[in-house]
């Protein structure tokens, strides 16, 4: 047999990434220092709280799950960021991580062992942390600590490159390391394409489901810190939607929504597009041409959402016959 | 026994929601030996592997293995223990490669990471050996159902396992790739691992296994050296039957002789993929006819492309004397056929809604006027019913959930002879139904016979199709062998041919 292409599953992988080039090149076209230092750095540093979560949600889905709690998550693990900042930077990062974890413990417990569906378990989850970091933060928002240092982990730079980015470019690369080359993220992939089977395989589909929710608490926590790093302060009321946008990155980045289909990458790139997307519109509205309201970016992520759901929908029927 | 046995599996039971699949079944599998496990639907076979591995937790019973009290909680544990299982229905993942699917659960590595590269050439080789040479690297689904199942196979045996479970593993193989196998049976054998065989398919049996076990009702009910259990022994002792026993009336049909009525549909050479080979028959009106076979014998499957669910590959039929090829089972419905399906609940009732909208529910364009159902028509056509197969209910609102198997049946007749049909397919018509309403049930399909409907009868119970039928055709892997009629239609005669195959087949079969 031979090594066939098949042209419908490379658009499958890679369109993600060419729709992304297309959209740098006509924004460089288009606007004038669009590619430059200072705009290209500030995409990145705000977006890579996203792109953590993102990263996590990926994970999750590609088991067939889903992880709705993110955001809220994120918003506690800025507040308990923001109160162990006081003792350092890593205090404050251990707090907000920890909190994500806490999060993450409790999803897992709930839809492995208690068997519940991951979209209530995380439904609930999401209300509860929410109210927690209210709580925690008396219903304002609490200032970081400027003496230790922590504020860098949000708006420091490495050379020229702004810290969080760096944070989130290392966990994309552990994170693709762990989805192509341990049996972990083989295992992950399974379970979504058939969890029974993948049982039935002799594989540990409870433990490796539990490790995902484990490790989208932990990321969405580390979301939390560098939100908290970046605005100064921990923001109970921030994260509203962010699990939606890290959904919307994942499916767009090819990840099927079923599972056991994804990469770690394409989901990068999911997340660039939508950020980017965003950018634009700033530049847009900069032009002083036309005034698009910041809602435009909802609806015009919205529609790239559907159309690429669409594809895949279309990819996955033709691709079900066997050859 | 001089060999200590490699597992011992003793007084098993096993209860499910209270109904018992298993109640003192016992396996015992010697080292290097091919044992197969053989039994009817719901004897309990592949509950008893599933408590092997790990997939079920058994409510009683000793297992050992390798000389030791055997105790596993998970799938993951059996395997680790030394048990691969290739499971009747493919339990792979298709959407990931062929190699994740072989490898997965004990991958190549190298400085702790996957080794790629490895584990290709290593899902390579096994492949190899079964003859299969594909592209490692595409997802399973690009590949067919034979494929699938050597990949599974290929994933079983490179576990190097002490003990190699094959539920099934040849239904969806072809001849070649069955010798294929056979032959890797025999290098496991030879290689001083044991398997567990589980097959319908007699011959395939006696051609690879060395001892075997009957199972019946969840229990064990023989065991025997495979070259000193003639076939139909291995059959009647499956089926419950004594092969010398006289033959009483132990079903309500009651076997008059009729005149033969023209034939309504006549069937040749039908063909469709691996189940149904060569299968030829013929229906006439007022006749009932029974299709006996085992298990996977291809009668279910038959009748299916008859009603238009699958299609036929080959052969050819007539209704009614004109050429007949249902493409959907609407063609079958117009043409006047009905199917009465194996499983009831799955199929057929929609428990929520009551007797009268179950009966009436694929009747509705008849009895409805500009989209309004005509209470007054449905009313009379349903009483009509009740009555007629005394169908007991405390009316035609009550939920059909509540009534028993029996009369939940006879709501299902009522609603495929509300449409009139010349040709009904009954499948298993009496399964999981109380001995008195079995006969009710029974003496209904003889009345309905008698009043000139053609009826098609499947039937795994041995006396209902040799009581019941006025023509009997015999199933053996997909090909019709025997075709008995009338007098000729023993137990004796049914059982042989279900056996052996070739020996009773009269002129008109071949």
């Amino acid at each position: 047999m031979s090594h066939k292409v098949n042209p419908a599953r490379l658009i499958g992988t890679y369109g993600v990434a060419l729709a992304l080039i297309l959209l740098i090149a006509f924004g460089w076209w288009r606007y004038e220092n669009f590619l430059g230092m200072f705009n290209v750095m500030s995409v990145l540093r705000y977006n890579s709280m996203f792109a953590l979560v993102a990263l996590g949600m990926c994970f999750v889905i590609m088991t067939g799950g889903i992880d709705l709690s993110v955001g809220s998550t994120a918003a506690l693990g800025s507040v308990a960021a923001a109160f162990g900042s006081y003792y350092g930077v890593v205090p404050g990062l251990a707090a907000g991580i920890g909190a994500g974890l806490i999060i993450g413990v409790i999803n897992g417990i709930l839809v492995t062992r208690l068997a519940i569906m991951p979209f209530i378990a995380t439904l609930a989850t999401m209300l509860a942390a929410s109210g927690l970091a209210l709580l925690l933060a008396g219903n304002q928002s609490v200032s970081v600590s400027y003496e230790t240092g922590f504020t860098n982990l949000g708006q420091g730079n490495l050379w020229i490159f702004p810290i969080p980015a760096l944070i989130a470019a290392i966990a994309y690369v552990v994170g693709s390391i762990v989805l192509n080359f341990t049996s972990l993220g083989r295992t992950v992939l399974a379970i979504g394409g058939n969890e029974d089977a993948t049982h039935m395989m002799g594989l540990r589909t409870e433990r490796v489901k539990f490790l995902t929710y484990l490790a989208s608490g932990g990321l969405a926590g580390l979301a939390g810190v560098i939100l908290a790093a970046q605005f100064g302060a921990g923001q109970p009321i921030e994260g509203v939607g962010w699990e939606l946008f890290a959904i919307a990155a994942v499916v767009v980045g090819g990840t099927l929504l079923t599972g056991g289909i994804g990469s770690v990458g394409t989901t990068l790139a999911g997340v660039l597009l939508l950020g980017i997307l965003f950018n634009m519109l700033n530049f847009e509205n900069g032009m002083g041409w036309i005034s698009l309201s910041a809602y435009w970016q909802s609806v015009i992520r919205g529609g790239f959402l559907l159309v690429v759901v669409i594809i895949q929908a279309k990819l996955m029927t033709r691709n079900a016959k066997p050859v | 026994m001089a060999q200590t046995p490699l597992l011992s599996m003793t007084g098993i039971e096993k209860r499910f929601a209270g109904i018992p699949a298993l109640s003192g079944a016992s396996l015992e599998i010697l080292p290097g030996e091919v044992h197969a496990l053989i039994g009817q639907n719901g004897a309990g076979k592949s509950t008893m592997i599933k408590v092997l591995t790990g997939y079920h937790r058994r409510d009683a019973g000793t297992v050992s293995f390798a000389g030791q009290p055997f105790e596993v909680g998970s799938p993951h544990e059996a395997q680790s223990s030394g048990i691969s299982t290739i499971y009747q229905e493919i339990n792979l993942v298709p959407l990931r490669s062929v190699t994740e699917n072989i490898c997965l659960g004990r991958e190549q590595r190298r400085f702790g990471l996957l080794d790629w590269g490895a584990m290709h050439a290593e899902a390579e080789r096994l492949l190899a050996t079964f003859g299969i040479g594909i592209d490692v690297r595409r997802p399973l689904m690009d590949f067919n159902t034979a494929t699938q199942q050597m990949v599974a196979i290929a994933r079983a045996i490179g576990f190097s396992a002490r003990l190699v479970i094959m539920d099934e593993p040849t239904s969806s193989l072809d001849e070649g790739e069955v010798a294929v196998l056979f032959k890797v049976i025999r290098q496991l054998k030879a290689d001083g691992v044991s398997v567990i065989f589980v097959s319908h398919k007699l011959d395939e049996l006696y051609e690879v296994c060395d001892r075997v076990t009957i199972m019946r009702d969840g229990k064990t009910v023989r065991v025997a050296e495979m070259d000193k259990i003639a076939k139909l022994e291995l059959v009647s002792a499956m089926l419950g039957r004594d092969v010398s026993r006289a033959d009483g009336h132990a079903t309500a049909f009651d076997d008059a002789q009729r005149p033969k009525g023209e034939t309504v549909l006549r069937a040749r050479n039908l063909k469709a993929g691996h189940a149904v080979r060569d299968v030829s028959f013929q229906v006439a009106r007022g006749e009932i006819v029974g299709f006996a076979g085992l298990l996977g014998a291809g009668r279910t499957e038959t009748a299916r492309l008859v009603f238009g669910v699958d299609r036929t590959t080959g052969g050819s039929m007539e209704l009614n004397g004109r050429p007949y090829d249902p493409q959907r089972p609407k063609d079958a419905i117009l043409a006047g056929l009905g199917f009465v399906t194996e499983d009831r609940k799955l199929e057929g009732i929609v428990p929520e809604l009551s007797v009268a909208e179950n009966m009436t529910l694929s009747l509705l364009p008849q009895i409805s006027r500009n989209g309004v159902v005509s209470e007054g028509r449905q009313r009379e056509l349903v009483e009509g019913f009740i009555e007629q197969l005394g169908i007991k209910c405390s009316g035609p609102n009550q939920k059909i959930r509540e009534l028993s198997g029996g009369n939940q049946q006879k709501v299902l007749l009522a609603r495929w002879l509300a449409t009139n049909p010349r040709l009904l397919i009954l499948d298993e018509p009496t399964r999981g139904i109380d001995v008195g309403a079995k006969g009710e049930i029974q003496r209904l399909v003889r009345k309905l016979a008698d009043e000139g409907l053609a009826v098609l009868m499947i039937s795994s119970e041995l006396e209902e199709v040799v009581e019941g039928a006025d023509r009997v055709f015999v199933l053996r892997e997909g090909r019709t062998v025997a075709e008995l009629e009338g007098e000729a239609i023993s137990e004796d005669r049914v059982l042989d041919a279900m056996a052996h195959g070739l020996s009773t087949r009269t002129e008109q079969a071949s």
